[in-house]
């Protein structure tokens, strides 16, 4: 790309921007920002001018999905105590956890942001796990320019500027399962199994234009959806039996979430299907699903995650000791979307130490780059586009509800938020580093969609 | 059925011949190469090379060393070492060298790392382990056998199949064999075309879903065998939607016996007693939770009797329940007689009391209730699936009704009860104490859904949210079923699992859920006392 067309396409972002920030900011923030820039950074430095840093926890502690959310928590709680214990905080100042529970209850995501960013004016914000309450929070994060770190592995087709996902995107879980059932096992006929919802009918939209564009017939191809909490297994389970009795070797990719996972497992055991007929891979049955479940009828069964608590390094070891000391039970587990909060909350720290100062706008900027080790080995990078560089592991259940690690990608795989299989997003990249500055660049129209375009 | 089963299978014919072919010359053991070398490796084709290669060895070491690597109790070293070290972990955590059993003094633990299976490994494990089977003097080991090689369709495993035939007097086992020999012919270039198509005859007689996959992925056979196959395909397609019909209505009424357990407490409170008791679902809920209990205290106390333990828990959650209905009658509902929508209110907040209390006490997570072992598995029926603990429950609905319907006809309390219901003042007037019936009646409904509870424990989550999912289902089928009548609440659970059940595979379930809802929406406005209306005076009560 030449010098001219660069400085145009700065000049035409720099104004789109302006225009964003001016409608969705409100006129007083958007002059502020302009003209008084000092100013507003006095008053932003004002707010954490006590000893103390506030950071928001955003997981829902009763309802539906407390079962996962409410974990998360207490990793951060104990996150931060070994900030402010082991480094005396962040800058020298304490930080302080400020515990909101949403209760599973999407409208009010939005509200108790509206409140921890507004009221408690925290720097940053851990929270959220459906892709329904991310997608409710995000105006306001936008709006107040706010920073949400998002922990769980997600659909993509998303890449705001005040969101890290630290989650792995389509590209780091899905992708990589089909691929490792595709090569090593053999499968050609897929059953595509999900809850109803957005986040598996997008993975699924993903996964079918990938295995067709891997030359499977779309007769190959079954999809169900079911709702939420779903018991009545049966019809479907049979179905599923008389689809892989077609001579070629069947494989079920679930997107199935939370509650139904328990009774369709039990279900595929009596009716007799092991994972050496029909293998399921899980993308949603981590190892906070499987405690408390009798895991027989699983064993051998599959999961794609970036973490696994059976993962064997000095780091993971220390990780799973300390959270147990700190929730004073031993009978707890670790999982995936921990790890990434482990992950976002070192990053954090980190890029608060080197802009040296938690105005929003500027630990923006200086996250991209950053780099943190993962509990599994390697180190985790956040890239421009918001996401991190994770290894992809491939697990089997085991009769102790732990995953023991069958395949894990050679490298890092990086994240690509737009999926290049769908017509709609694949000419779209995401790149939040200057001049590109978009969370939703056109590579073939060369602009930027804007707001337009985020779904 | 599937390529994994073929794969295994195929192994499994391997294994034999290499096993029958030991067994008859006897050859000198191969030198060349140290059969356990691959365990050591990383890369699961060569240990699953390796472990077919180690159970046809007749290495004396091979039977522990698969055992342990199928019980991830096999370790190597950490880094690959020239030597392939390979150690097994003992129950009592020293470890063993393991080509030679000897006992190793220091464990070398941090360089070391167990192997890992994977689905491939495990197959031909279980193949190896299988390898035996079929001069088993089991019946049953042989029969999985002969049914493991038929699906794995392997021409290399005639020979064995002539052995085993020569061998074999049990008329049963010998069919699947002739099967299996069938399927084996199906692929083999050595076979004339005419055996071929005799052989399709054989596989098409089986009629059931492995016998169509086999003939399925014969697509590329000689023209006239794979136009015979084709023709099977065809044959065994119309037979499985006969029997496709047939397994709806069985799912149907499975649902249905569901539904129809979980309403059966209600259509008393409800149906009889016309208390709108929104607490109902977490009633349920405190019978499954009765079950987890029982289950613990039994596994605790006399842990050889875990199995039989669910037995055990249906009368303790009938009495739990049955004894919190009592409470919450003498102490909320009985002041609200005659004003349902206090009732409402006032049952739909206890409801949410007693969600919290089991989240408090239980936590918000999943409870494991394991299902007894002879609960575990299906029944194959003709063409049919009938999974026990389905076939389990239908036959615990059935009990449960009868049960309750002797109660209510046959027994004073019943009698009361209907008198009461019917006509309370001429009822107090004969002398029957009606609060005592009243708190008894509730006692009763609650005591049946806790009874629900314990079916509904082996199919469902154990969670606080358990009966939040079954409230609706409840009230509708005796809404649906018409208030007041048992057998019409028996005909409405039937009639919503079936049409849920049919409507299933055309709509997807979300769809299917709604139309039904629809429909039951459309047939209230038409006839708002439901299926079959109580008449008489009791109505106008």
């Amino acid at each position: 790309m030449g010098q001219k067309t660069e400085e145009a396409l700065v000049g035409l972002d720099g104004l789109k921007l302006g225009r964003r920030e001016f409608g969705g900011l409100g006129m007083g923030v958007a002059a502020a920002a302009a003209t008084l820039g000092t100013a507003s950074l006095v008053s932003r430095a004002a707010r954490a001018a006590g000893d103390k840093i506030k950071v928001g926890i955003l997981h829902s502690l009763s309802g539906t999905m407390a079962i996962s959310e409410a974990p998360l928590k207490d990793v951060m709680l104990m996150l931060i105590d070994q900030q402010n214990k082991t480094m005396g905080g962040v800058m020298g100042k304490e930080l302080v956890p400020v515990v909101v529970d949403p209760a599973s209850n999407w409208p009010l995501f939005a509200e108790k942001a509206h409140e921890l960013l507004s009221v408690e004016k925290v720097a940053a914000i851990f929270g959220c796990w459906t892709s329904v309450s991310r997608k409710s929070v995000l105006p306001v994060f936008e709006q107040l320019n706010g920073i949400l770190y998002y922990p769980v592995q997600y659909e993509g087709q998303e890449c705001s500027r005040n969101v890290f996902y630290t989650g792995a995107a389509p590209n780091q879980q899905a992708i990589p399962a089909v691929d490792y059932l595709m090569n090593q096992v053999g499968v050609k006929r897929w059953v595509l199994a999900g809850t109803d919802y957005v986040y598996p009918r997008t993975t699924n939209k993903i996964l079918e234009a990938y295995l067709k564009q891997k030359g499977v017939n779309s007769a190959d191809i079954m999809i169900n959806y079911t709702p939420f909490g779903y018991s009545n297994w049966q019809s479907i389970i049979a179905e599923i039996k008389s689809f892989g009795s077609a001579g070629k070797k069947t494989a079920v990719v679930s997107t199935i979430n939370g509650d139904a996972n328990v009774p369709f497992y039990k279900e595929l055991g009596n009716q007799g299907i092991k994972a050496t007929d029909i293998p399921v891979v899980a993308f949603s049955v981590g190892e906070q699903e499987l405690a408390g479940i009798d895991t027989a009828p699983l064993v051998g069964q599959l999961a794609a995650w970036n973490y696994f608590e059976s993962v064997d390094t000095p780091a993971n070891k220390k990780f799973i000791a300390d959270f147990k000391a700190f929730v004073k039970n031993d009978k707890r587990v670790t999982n995936d979307p921990m790890e990434a909060h482990y992950i976002g909350f070192n990053m954090w720290v980190k890029a608060v130490e080197k802009a040296g100062t938690t105005d929003p706008t500027s630990v923006i900027d200086a996250m991209i780059g950053v780099a943190h080790p993962n509990l599994t080995g390697d180190f985790a990078t956040m890239m421009p586009n918001h996401h991190l560089s994770k290894p992809v592991l491939i697990g089997e259940v085991q009769a102790n509800g732990q995953f023991s690690v069958v395949y894990q990608t050679p490298g890092l795989v990086v994240a690509q938020p737009w999926s290049p299989y769908l017509p709609e997003s694949k000419n779209l990249i995401g790149d939040w580093l200057p001049p590109m500055s978009c969370g939703n660049y056109d590579v073939v129209a060369g602009r930027c969609l804007g707001r337009t375009q985020k779904s | 059925m599937t390529e994994g089963n073929r794969g295994k299978g195929r192994r499994l014919g391997r294994l034999l011949l290499l096993c029958l072919g030991f067994a008859l010359f006897r050859p000198a053991p191969a030198a060349a190469a140290d059969p356990f070398a691959g365990l050591a490796s990383p890369d699961f084709s060569r240990i699953e090379q390796a472990v077919e290669a180690l159970a046809a060895s007749g290495n004396p070491r091979a039977a522990a060393l698969i055992d342990a690597l199928a019980a991830n109790r096999l370790y190597t070293w950490r880094w690959p070492r020239p030597d392939n070290g390979l150690f097994i972990k003992e129950p009592d955590g020293g470890f063993v060298a393991a080509r030679t059993g000897e006992k190793i003094a220091t464990p070398p633990f941090p360089v070391i790392r167990p192997v890992i299976v994977n689905d491939m490994v495990r197959s031909a494990i279980e193949a190896a382990r299988g390898m035996l089977d079929l001069l088993s003097p089991a019946l049953a080991v042989r029969g999985k056998a002969a049914e493991a090689l038929f699906e794995a369709a392997d021409p290399a495993s005639l020979k064995l199949i002539d052995v085993a035939l020569a061998r074999e007097r049990n008329p049963g086992v010998r069919r699947l064999l002739l099967e299996a020999q069938a399927a084996a012919r199906l692929n083999s270039a050595a076979t004339s075309i005419a055996e071929r198509i005799a052989a399709v005859k054989v596989v098409a007689g089986r009629g059931d879903l492995p016998a169509r996959a086999l003939l399925a992925s014969l697509g590329s056979a000689p023209s006239p065998v794979a136009r015979a196959a084709a023709a099977a395909v065809h044959q065994i397609d119309r037979t499985l939607a006969l029997w496709n019909v047939l397994e709806t209505v069985y799912y149907g009424i499975s649902l249905g016996s569901v539904l129809l357990l979980a309403a059966a407490g209600l259509a008393i409170t409800f149906g009889v007693m016309g208390v709108i008791n929104m607490a109902h679902g977490e009633i349920v809920m405190v019978g499954a939770y009765t079950t987890l209990v029982v289950q613990q205290v039994v596994a605790a106390t006399f842990p050889a009797f875990s199995n039989e333990s669910l037995i055990l828990s249906i009368p303790a959650a009938f009495l739990v329940a049955g004894l919190l209905g009592i409470v919450i009658e003498q102490t909320l509902i009985r002041f609200l007689y005659g004003r349902p929508l206090e009732t409402l209110l006032a049952t739909w907040g206890l409801s949410l009391v007693l969600i919290q209390t089991v989240r408090s006490i239980f936590g918000p997570t999943n409870q494991d209730v394991s299902s007894p072992a002879w609960m575990s598995g299906a029944v194959h029926l003709g063409g049919l699936t009938l999974t026990l603990n389905r076939l389990w429950i239908i036959a615990f609905t059935i009990a449960t009704l009868a049960l309750l319907m002797a109660v209510l006809s046959h027994t004073r309390l019943g009698l009361s009860m209907r008198a009461v219901t019917q006509n309370r003042r001429m009822a107090a007037a004969m002398g029957i104490r009606t609060p005592l019936v009243d708190a008894l009646t509730f006692g009763l409904g609650c005591g049946i859904a806790g009874i629900a509870g314990v079916a509904l424990s082996q199919i469902d989550n154990v969670s606080p949210n358990l009966g939040q999912s079954y409230i609706i289902d409840s009230f509708l089928v005796v809404v649906f079923g018409g208030v007041g009548n048992l057998w019409g609440a028996v005909v409405a659970a039937l009639i919503l699992g079936i049409v849920n059940m049919v409507l299933e595979p055309i709509a997807g379930a979300v769809l299917g859920k709604i139309a039904v809802l629809v429909l039951l929406i459309l047939f209230i406005q038409r006839r708002p006392r439901g299926l079959f209306p109580v008449r008489g005076r009791a109505v106008e009560a």
